[in-house]
């Protein structure tokens, strides 16, 4: 069933984007209908405007979706899904035609040649104009410059076109040739051509960690893919061509000597340490300058005009031969499309970090699969699962072992038979260790779990210390003026400074992130009780005196009840920034929990697992909040009406 | 001899600022027999609210003293019932159990309770509405909730702080006819601050009228109508022309007194 929804993710998308363009477009039609309806029955600023409108909710989480879609190219991949196969074949001929148009204006507004000329050209300048008159002879500085005009004529030599490398130009026309060649097989078309059998059974596009298969499926991939076999030759064989003219010939071999004389000038002459410096740093500017050209890497620019049309007519015929796929690139796949690289193609764009919604929904699933022996889980762990946990390592957490310390007595010492008789202490020490087994319990387990019940434990230990200590400080000066200035200098840090150093103290497991989330939570309970105590109606205090209330019974029955809008309010908001707080602190250190896992995705630049992490957050975040606002219905009807 | 005394009561504010002081109330002296009913009336400023603070307990007198039963006045106590102007309901509770919260506050056994708080519901007209809550109560029906919650206690003195001020005229003369009627079944010693004359003239067996800076019992008049309105409709009462009479010469003396405090005595 899994791997069937898997297999057939493409067709599963396809249904998904038609039922969202429906939802969009029937909520749209629905929604304007009802707007229409109650134009005439209200007003501008009615609050029961903004009542109901549920089929905008529709409109906007369809939209939502349809663009998910669309940028992650699951429209694409929904309804083409040969597409992306056929173009990582034009991508292949693409890679390798790219060497040959990095020389020319076509792929870099330059040719190469250009560049080299007019960058060696403005560095002879340079050179001319600083040569050391203090270190130099004065003729020496005759001779450098000699050097450096010579060096200009061979530039000179080497873009003049009367002057042909006959075997370069034989070698340049060649790969003309060729590039025609394949031009006129893509303006051919293809004829039918089956895909070997090693293609036929790749992975499906997106279904192994090899997003797009590469061996062509299709009668146009197989035509590009061969077509870039035989431009690869052609691009290597184009790099191998050198412009070595004979003209420059007796130029370079005379420069060669001179400059090998100035060399040994500089080993044997007695110069200053600083002067030999300067000699020595010239000259090898100058040679550096001459390898370069020795090279034979200048042509004339108009022995590249015939490649440079050629590539254009390939480009053109390569167009022709996309034919529809080019449309189809265009529209569906948004961004610049698939490029390849090595030994894989890979998409580019916002479908780079976009994961398809249907992929994400299959990593969900796979994480989700609480069996670990068969890929499931994440590191070992499951996502949300349970499992038989011993009791006594709750115990162990609960109980700290200085109770065991303080217990009245000694540790036993192993006595002189070598054997070790514990007491009631030694068996208390234990206890609190967690080495008594005490049985099984069924627990959740795994991931969420983990951030989930560092969430709970801190927020009960803030609400179960905060809400007192906030009461009280909202009926007492003594309490209300001792903790507000110690409250107040550590709430305004935000949580994730103080997580460094909590972290070390408390360490990175459990411990350590519950007390940074209970410093979070404990300090917005306070400020909520606080405000909801000292917002009690006085007249409702002087009520509750006259009719025999004693201070501590005020406190229960009338001080807590009034503040309890106040206290759920603060439980809501602590739980959303403890949320946030975790996750982030999950991402810090750890070894487990869901901000651990989008840790870990970050560093693979695994962008599925980080968008399900994401999500996951993201709905948890949700249900809490969901969850308190229905709490704080069913508890306090009065608020807003007393 | 639960009786209410005031002996010289002296009340004065001093402006933490300006140092400024106030003599909110001067020389108080009043006896209240037990079952009198007493209704206090004056301008804004006269410091009627500060009298009846003082005498329920929120406020400590900074000269002379008030009795109840012969035992001075310093705190709260169940003896003084206080209903204020909003209901001062507890709003999480039901009527039931803002009606019962005195007893439940002593620990008294909630059986009992229940049947004292349909007893005293029936008396105030909302037999049935024990499990409503009280946010949904209109305002005359939390005022009655009110009046419950303090009578069930059995107080010696019920003190009223504008009670009938926040309702609709209607229930306003409803909720008279209620004072008047618990009243007379249970004999209680009554004290009502108002800003209504014709209500303290109909609710007053005793009615003191009192002057501001220093505010003081400017007149005090003994009237027939609280008696009258035990068996006659209150609407008649204050058709009487002598209700007139006594109506002009009062509205005739805080008017006086509301001129002078604006400056053009």
């Amino acid at each position: 069933m899994a791997s069937w929804l898997s297999d057939n993710r493409a067709v599963i998308a396809a249904v998904l984007v038609i039922m969202f363009l429906a939802a969009l477009i029937w909520s749209v039609v629905f929604g304007y209908r009802q707007t229409k309806l109650t134009e005439n029955d209200e007003i501008f600023g009615d609050p029961v405007r903004t009542k109901g409108g549920w089929y905008w909710a529709v409109t906007g989480l369809s939209a939502l979706m349809l663009i998910w879609f669309y940028f992650s190219w699951g429209t694409g991949r929904a309804f083409f899904p040969d597409a992306a196969n056929e173009m990582c074949q034009v991508a292949k001929l693409e890679e390798s035609i790219s060497p040959i148009k990095a020389a020319l204006p076509i792929g870099s507004r330059y040719y190469k040649s250009t560049l080299l000329v007019s960058r060696n050209s403005a560095q002879l300048d340079v050179l001319e104009q600083e040569i050391p008159t203090g270190a130099f002879s004065l003729t020496e500085q005759i001779e450098l410059k000699s050097i450096i005009n010579q060096i200009r004529s061979m530039i000179a030599n080497s873009s003049n076109l009367t002057i042909v490398n006959s075997e370069a130009d034989l070698k340049l026309n060649n790969v003309i040739i060729g590039l025609g060649e394949i031009s006129a097989r893509l303006q051919a078309g293809f004829e039918e051509l089956s895909p070997s059998q090693e293609a036929l059974t790749q992975p499906k596009w997106g279904t192994t960690y090899i997003e797009i298969p590469v061996l062509p499926t299709t009668s146009l991939g197989i035509l590009f893919d061969e077509s870039s076999v035989e431009a690869a030759e052609i691009a290597s064989a184009f790099l191998k061509i050198r412009n070595h003219i004979p003209e420059n010939d007796a130029l370079i071999e005379d420069t060669k000597v001179r400059i090998l004389a100035l060399k040994d000038v500089n080993k044997t002459g007695s110069f200053g340490e600083k002067t030999g410096e300067i000699r020595v740093a010239f000259v090898k500017a100058v040679e550096r300058i001459f390898k370069r050209l020795d090279d034979g890497l200048v042509f004339p620019a108009a022995s590249l005009i015939g490649v440079n049309d050629a590539i254009e007519n390939l480009a053109l015929a390569r167009k022709n031969a996309q034919g529809i796929l080019r449309f189809v690139d265009a529209i569906f796949f948004p961004g610049p499309g698939i490029v390849k690289s090595k030994t894989q193609c890979t998409e580019q764009g916002s479908a780079r970090w976009l994961p398809k919604p249907t992929d994400v929904i299959s990593t969900f699933l796979r994480l989700a699969n609480p069996d670990l022996e068969n890929g499931g889980g994440y590191r070992g762990e499951t996502l949300l699962w349970w499992d038989w946990k011993p009791i006594s390592s709750y115990v162990a957490f609960i109980f700290p072992d200085w109770i065991a310390d303080i217990w009245p007595g000694e540790y036993a010492s192993h006595g002189s038979d070598g054997k070790i008789d514990p007491n009631v202490k030694d068996k208390l020490l234990a206890f609190v260790q967690g080495e008594i087994s005490l049985g099984y319990i069924p627990m959740l387990d795994g991931h969420i779990w983990d951030s989930l019940f560092r969430v709970i434990v801190a927020m009960g230990l803030g609400i179960l210390l905060g809400v007192p200590l906030g009461l009280f400080m909202g009926v007492s000066r003594f309490f209300k003026s001792f903790f507000d200035p110690l409250i107040e200098l550590y709430r305004p840090v935000p949580p994730l400074a103080w997580a460094p150093l909590i972290l070390t103290i408390f360490g990175i497991q459990d411990d350590g992130k519950i007390f940074l989330l209970f410093m979070v939570a404990f300090a917005i309970m306070v400020i909520s009780a606080r405000t909801g105590a000292s917002g009690v109606q006085l007249t409702k205090i002087r009520a509750s005196h006259s009719l025999g209330a004693t201070d501590r019974q005020i406190m229960w029955n009338v001080i807590f009840p009034n503040a309890l809008p106040e206290v759920l309010t603060g439980i809501r908001i602590s739980i959303g920034v403890c949320w946030g707080t975790l996750v982030a602190a999950e991402m810090l250190a750890g070894t487990t929990g869901v901000g651990f896992i989008e840790n870990i995705a970050r560093t693979v630049s695994d962008y599925e697992l980080i968008w399900v992490t994401i999500l996951i957050m993201g709905v948890l975040g949700l249900a809490f909040d969901i969850m308190m606002r229905w709490v704080i219905k069913k508890t306090i009807p009065w608020r807003g009406m007393g | 001899m639960s009786d209410l005394v005031c002996e010289n009561l002296n009340m004065t504010f001093r402006n933490p600022q300006t140092g400024a002081v106030v003599e909110a109330l001067k020389d108080i002296n009043f006896t209240l027999k037990k079952g009198e009913l007493l209704s206090v009336l004056g301008p804004s400023g006269c410091g009627k609210t500060t009298l009846l603070n003082v005498i329920a307990g929120f406020l400590n007198a900074t000269g002379g003293c008030a009795k109840l039963s012969g035992n001075v006045i310093e705190r709260p106590g169940v003896e003084r019932g206080m209903v204020f102007q909003q209901g001062a309901l507890f709003e999480w509770l039901t009527v039931a159990r803002n009606v019962d919260f005195g007893l439940r506050m002593k620990g008294k056994d909630p059986e009992e309770n229940q049947q004292e708080v349909d007893k005293w519901l029936d008396i105030v007209g909302l037999k049935g509405f024990g499990e409503t809550p009280t946010y949904q109560l209109s305002g005359g029906m939390q005022q009655r909730v009110a009046l419950a919650r303090c009578l069930i206690n059995e107080p010696d003195v019920i003190l009223m702080d504008e009670p009938l001020g926040a309702l609709d005229a209607l229930t306003r003369e409803k909720m008279q006819s209620l004072v008047l009627e618990i009243w007379k079944e249970t004999g209680k010693t009554i004290m009502i601050i108002t800003h209504s004359v014709e209500e303290a003239l109909l609710l007053g067996e005793r009615l003191f009228v009192m002057a501001p800076r220093p505010g003081r019992v400017h007149k005090e008049y003994n009237l027939p109508f609280a008696e009258r309105g035990l068996n006659d409709p209150l609407r008649e009462i204050k058709h009487d022309p002598q209700f007139g009479e006594v109506r002009e010469e009062i509205l005739t003396m805080i008017w006086d007194m509301e001129e002078e405090i604006m400056g053009r005595g």
